[in-house]
């Protein structure tokens, strides 16, 4: 179901579309911003609690296989046929990052 | 006579209620706190919180309706659990968890039997009002596989019908549950790509689902079910680029006013209008972000829209005569759901990321209150109860 087929994210990685994970700290006041919007925007389809809703469950258990960068691109691009959108006009490549970071390793309810 | 006197002081004595404690509820309303898994009740006729009721589960996209004698509330949470709540003592009558994963519900024409749209796993399951006992599973199966789909747009319809529309097969069905043993059920194919919400006139004759896959909308005239599933508005939007949905519309009730009705279109910083005489489209009317709820006062008169994020903050209100935007409100950060109190003199909103309720004047636009609430989502006043679809 990876609709971004993998090898285009290594394309991206590699044309540096997007960065290896090392990118700048998000700062406190902004994680706690992403975490928010999360929660409450993301969890307008994936359920606030990220159990799945319209769109799929975004648990750890899900994303296991899905790299990061992956994650990543989805985030700012979303998915072309689907329901997801890209927030790239809302996100950047770092608060992309942070949040697929807090996604593969599960955020506290 | 000493004896009936003696007896009617025992009758006092024991009913421990005195006029001053009794209370109607079509004044009530109730807001979902989704963070808390909690309720407020609110009363509409002073504007205040009366208090809260919780251990309701996950209330993300929770909703609610009520009883035909508006003292229960049934709210649908995301968790898949259905909660039954008495708005006068404020306590949980009876809670169950009948689903993994659900998005709303409805309510029989008769009151007997509440209805519950599930995504996982994909269906509808149909409760006894009164006890919460399973009265019929309807799995929406489809295809050769047999995979079941997620429901949305499930709203109750005149005839002790439930009707629904299925995202992943895109298909509505009709349950004809005058049998609530043996529910009869009536599908309509190829109505068009993902529908994602639906609505019923008010006087429960149309049911129409709107299209995310596609452009459009679905038509099924309930009066007329031989005729199919008829599309409208299929052009609009032909060759445009949509911008990204950050959050789906929902299609509540009907936002009608003569012939016009309006509703929000996907993708597009837009209301739509169509002419309800000939389902043709009869109007765009620019808007500030894109339109999640597009609901008429009751009089018909004005149309308040809010909008998805990152226009979340904002409220605007469409004159129907005019087609014309005639005010533009800042409530405060993430205003999520509006409702009118039941002669719609006055508008409650929520506003989620300020922790508040406000209360607007409809003809003057004055905010007249504003209460704490805890990330608060939908608003539903008892008046629903006495309307089809809601």
């Amino acid at each position: 179901m990876l609709k971004t087929p993998l090898f285009l994210v290594s394309l991206m990685l590699v044309s540096g579309l997007i960065s290896e994970p090392a990118l700048a700290e998000v700062a406190a006041s902004r994680q706690s911003e992403l975490m928010h919007l999360l929660k409450q925007d993301c969890g307008s389809c994936h359920g606030m609690t990220l159990k799945g809703g319209l769109g799929p469950a975004l648990l750890p258990a899900q994303l296991e296989g899905k790299p990061t960068e992956y994650l990543v691109v989805t985030i700012l691009e979303g998915h072309a046929n689907t329901a997801m959108p890209g927030w790239k006009t809302m996100l950047s490549a770092d608060d992309a990052l942070w949040i697929a970071r807090q996604l593969k390793q599960g955020i506290s309810q | 006579m000493i004896r009936t006197t003696l007896f009617s002081l025992l009758l006092v004595l024991l009913i421990p209620v005195h006029a001053a404690d009794l209370r109607g509820t079509g004044d009530l309303a109730l807001v979902i706190e989704r963070a808390s898994g909690s309720i407020q009740i609110i009363e509409t006729t002073g504007n205040s919180s009366l208090g809260r009721i919780e251990g309701l589960g996950d209330l993300s996209h929770a909703s609610a309706v009520y009883s035909r004698d508006e003292r229960y509330a049934y709210i649908f949470g995301r968790d898949g659990g259905l909660t039954k709540v008495d708005m006068l003592t404020r306590k949980i009558v009876k809670r169950i968890m009948q689903a993994g994963n659900s998005i709303g519900g409805a309510i029989s024409q008769d009151g007997s039997l509440v209805a519950v749209s599930n995504y996982e796993p994909g269906g509808v399951k149909i409760f006894d009002a009164a006890t919460l006992a399973l009265v019929a599973d309807i799995p929406a199966s489809y295809g050769d596989t047999k995979q079941t789909s997620k429901v949305i747009g499930l709203v109750d319809a005149p005839g002790q019908k439930f009707v629904f529309s299925l995202w992943d097969a895109d298909e509505i069905w009709v349950a004809d549950m005058s049998r609530p043993d043996k529910p009869s059920i009536q599908k309509f194919k190829d109505i068009g790509r993902n529908p994602y919400d639906a609505l019923i006139s008010p006087d429960g004759r149309y049911y129409i689902a709107g299209l995310f896959g596609e452009d459009g909308m679905a038509l099924l005239d309930l009066w007329n079910l031989d005729a199919g599933v008829k599309r409208i508005l299929d052009h609009y939007g032909k060759g445009e680029q949509k911008l990204p949905v950050y959050k789906m519309p929902h299609l509540e009730g009907w936002a009608m006013a003569g012939q016009y009705a309006f509703v929000p279109a996907v993708g597009r910083h837009e209301v739509l209008v169509i002419d309800t005489r000939n389902w043709s489209e009869a109007g765009r009317i620019k808007v500030h972000g894109q339109p999640i709820f597009v609901m008429a006062r009751p009089d018909g008169r004005h149309v308040w829209v809010n909008f998805a994020i990152p226009n979340n903050d904002t409220l605007q209100v469409i004159d129907t005569q005019s087609l014309k935007i005639i005010k533009k409100l800042q409530p405060g950060k993430g205003v999520l759901h509006m409702e009118f109190e039941p002669r719609g003199e006055e508008l409650w909103a929520s506003i989620r990321d300020d922790d508040q309720l406000v209360v607007y004047d409809t003809e003057s636009f004055e905010e007249r209150v504003r209460l704490p609430a805890n990330k608060p989502s939908g608003i539903f006043a008892t008046v629903r109860a006495h309307k089809t679809g809601l």
